[in-house]
């Protein structure tokens, strides 16, 4: 009996051991010819072990390369998704200002892994983003000499972008930059402006023309110039491109340079406070920011970072932040009592198809009625919205789109405008937010006066995206340099809102 | 006259620097794996930051010396007037012209030799220029800009004629009647939007671009924005089989 057994069992082993077949079947070694299963546990659990002995010699190989020094394993558990424990610079806010001022820090740091960066961003879906909801216009025409500057240098960004962003052994970068210019349309009130503007925009050095009714009804003969008695074209450097693109293409030289992302949401701040004593007796607050506490996503998790320097590039969600640390909610009178002005503001974006309508030299049309559209690839297809009044503004609370706005507000001014938008048909829309400053329209840039160490790049009102090259690298220089190099913004600092002096844009809409 | 033969001899000797060009331009979708070389660089480049950076310096050197051969000739400029300075800026491109009134055109040779006899012509404008083949870009375009009476660009084949440089063409609005930019890889379709401003132009050659996804609506298009304008457009694939994109063959000529 227990010889035939062992025989039984030197069979199954050289049996198993040499035919090694894929298909699991659990015939018994000795073929077709038993009648019966073997009812052994014993070689049951054994043929399982030499089943699965590749696959434990494969586990026993790993744990003995984790076993040997050099290798990251540890018995402690830890989240891989967490930031790391110390940075110098936090940067709250993974938009294309977040990830350009991360490029630029990097750029411009003297040796390699001088600054030590990270990029905090709630949700890396980007579904609530100005950035990616944005039309990705970039002009020059506006009347303040800063904002023309910004744009030239953020065109000359895109120019040359596959110098500036372009990563050894990747794939170029391909903005789809459409050339087609802006155009704005002014009517006997505005005209004044518009020449104003336009004198200064050439003297900032954009390439911007006047075109009176006939010139514009001899370029654009779709054009309906009704009311309109002066027109302002940019001939260069103007147009739309994709705004998606240039944030994954900052995103994508900035990682390869060494810059931490991480995704997750600032919820607290740890600072010291430093109470100072006017000449008149009145207590000032001055605060420095030791850690970010930096929350995971769905869940409880946290990691508190250290560190030097905070820039707060969060868009449209700005305000919330700086409430944390106590801006806005000192008494009325003093500083601490002013909030930052900038909050989230929604703004709908309607995906039009007309067959009939402009071609390839349609330019990113904007009537004095506020009325925009432009074209969006070569199928017959147009983007068109407006900014409403500031009594309609819609509800912030989510990014539902509103129909009846299209029908009522925008439809009648742009059929009116390009007659052969009367045909027309709404294939989509959606809605995204303006990180509006309430105050005058503009950015905020610059160190908060009450928060020692957190920088402000936030607040642009819609024209973000297209400053984002040349506001990143004025961040970076006043971080790195202390102050700043190649445009002057010491304009667009938040003394203007301390000194109450807005720095408005006099445009026609 | 010599000129068409010299063009003619230019396109042979550099159908080699455009073929380098396209396959450098395309080898992100080719689907044959790179030569060995080109993998082992890979490996190195991805584990040491040295071979990285020895790398990002030969790319950086290549954009450097294109840049300085497009620097603005501001000396020449200062002291033989602006007209000479674009007729030198050519000619140190290996590229040709003819100047307003004369009848005769001044190359250069595959090994940038000139003869000097143009700066007998001082003050005289350009009227035709053939930038075929050569390495200009946008910063280039600067040294052409004072030539208000240019009739005819040729930038057959340029590997570094992009977007940009088209919409800075708006200078040349006024005047410029004849335009070649066929077999130029970086232009796409939205630079062919910014030819909306040279509304004088008479013939425009946009054959075998291979930046542009649908040929056959961009041409329509571009048909219906210059109207007055006779585009040809040559080398596209128009059969509807999507999945063949466009090949370097002589199919139809599309004439108004």
């Amino acid at each position: 009996m227990s010889a035939w057994r062992l025989r039984v069992k030197l069979r199954s082993a050289t049996g198993l051991l040499v035919s090694t077949r894929p298909t699991q079947r659990h015939t018994s070694p000795y073929g077709p010819l038993t009648l019966c299963r073997s009812l052994s546990t014993g070689s049951h659990l054994r043929n399982e072990f030499f089943k699965d002995l590749e696959a434990q010699l494969a586990a026993f190989r790993k744990k003995a390369a984790d076993a040997l020094p050099g290798s990251s394993w540890s018995p402690l558990q830890i989240n891989p998704n967490l930031p790391p424990e110390r940075a110098d610079i936090v940067i709250v806010g993974g938009g294309v200002l977040g990830w350009s001022i991360a490029y630029w820090l990097k750029q411009k740091e003297m040796v390699r892994g001088g600054v030590r960066v990270l990029v905090v961003e709630k949700d890396p879906t980007y579904s609530q983003a100005s950035t990616v909801l944005s039309a990705g216009g970039i002009r020059q025409q506006f009347s303040l000499l800063e904002n023309i500057h910004l744009s030239l240098a953020s065109a000359d960004f895109m120019r040359n972008i596959n110098e500036h962003l372009g990563v050894l052994n990747e794939d170029p970068v391909d903005l789809q930059f459409n050339q087609s210019g802006y155009l704005f349309l002014a009517s006997e009130e505005v005209a004044h402006i518009m020449e104003e503007n336009y004198s200064t925009q050439r003297y900032a050095g954009a390439k911007v023309s006047l075109l009176s009714p006939t010139q514009l009804k001899q370029k654009f003969p779709w054009l309906n110039t009704d009311g309109v008695v002066l027109a302002s074209y940019g001939l260069e450097n103007e147009g739309w491109f994709d705004p998606w693109t240039l944030l994954n293409a900052f995103r994508r030289k900035a990682i390869s340079m060494g810059v931490i992302q991480c995704c997750g949401e600032v919820t607290d701040f740890k600072y010291t406070t430093d109470v100072l004593r006017t000449a008149s007796g009145d207590t000032v607050d001055l605060k420095r920011i030791g850690s970010v506490k930096v929350q995971m996503p769905n869940s409880l998790e946290y990691q508190p970072v250290e560190c030097a320097i905070v820039v707060n590039a969060a868009g449209a969600f700005s305000g919330k932040l700086t409430e944390m640390l106590g801006i806005g909610s000192g008494p009325k009178d003093s500083i601490a009592g002013i909030p930052l002005p900038v909050e989230p503001r929604k703004r709908y974006v309607y995906v039009v198809h007309c067959p009939d309508g402009p071609g390839l030299d349609s330019p990113f049309l904007i009537d004095y009625s506020g009325v925009y559209f432009r074209r969006e690839g070569l199928g017959g297809n147009y983007i068109a919205g407006v900014s409403p009044e500031e009594a309609e503004e819609p509800d912030t609370s989510n990014l539902e789109v509103d129909y009846q706005f299209f029908e009522e507000k925008v439809w009648p001014c742009l059929a009116h405008r390009v007659p052969a938008f009367e045909k027309l048909k709404v294939t989509s829309a959606w809605a995204g937010f303006y990180d509006y400053n309430t105050f005058d329209q503009n950015g905020i840039i610059g160190i908060h006066p009450l928060i020692n160490n957190m920088y402000l790049a936030t607040g642009f009102s819609g024209h973000g995206l297209q400053h984002s090259p040349a506001v990143g690298r004025a961040v970076a220089e006043l971080i790195l340099d202390g102050n700043f190099k190649t445009i002057d913004l010491s304009n667009f600092s938040f003394r203007r809102i301390l000194t109450q002096e807005p720095m408005l844009e006099i445009n026609i809409v | 006259m010599s000129a068409p033969l010299t063009s003619l001899h230019r396109c042979c000797q550099r159908s080699a620097l455009l073929l380098h060009v396209a396959r450098q331009r395309w080898s992100s979708s080719s689907a044959s794996p790179p030569p060995l070389h080109t993998r082992l660089l890979l490996f190195l480049t991805q584990r040491f930051y040295d071979v990285e950076m020895l790398l990002s310096w030969r790319s950086q050197l290549t954009r450097n010396q294109l840049q300085k051969k497009n620097a603005y000739y501001g000396y020449t400029q200062r002291f033989y007037g602006l007209d000479l300075a674009s007729a030198y800026f050519i000619l140190s491109l290996k590229g040709g012209f003819r100047f307003a009134g004369q009848s005769e055109w001044f190359y250069a040779d595959q090994k940038g030799k000139f003869s000097w006899d143009f700066l007998n012509h001082k003050d005289t404008l350009l009227e035709e220029v053939d930038m075929s083949y050569t390495v200009i870009n946008y910063r280039g375009l600067c040294n052409l800009e004072g030539q208000r009476s240019l009739r005819t660009l040729k930038l057959r084949g340029c590997p570094e004629v992009d977007d940009w440089l088209l919409a800075r063409l708006h200078v040349f609005q006024d005047s410029l009647e004849d335009l070649d930019i066929s077999h130029c890889p970086r232009i796409t379709t939205g630079g062919l939007a910014a030819l909306r401003n040279l509304k004088g132009l008479k013939r425009l050659d946009v054959s075998s671009l291979p930046g542009i996804l649908s040929p056959g609506l961009v041409i329509i298009l571009l048909e219906e924005m210059l109207p007055q304008c006779q585009i040809t457009a040559t080398g596209y694939d128009y059969s509807l089989n999507d999945a063949q994109g466009e090949e370097e063959e002589e199919h139809m000529q599309r004439q108004r």
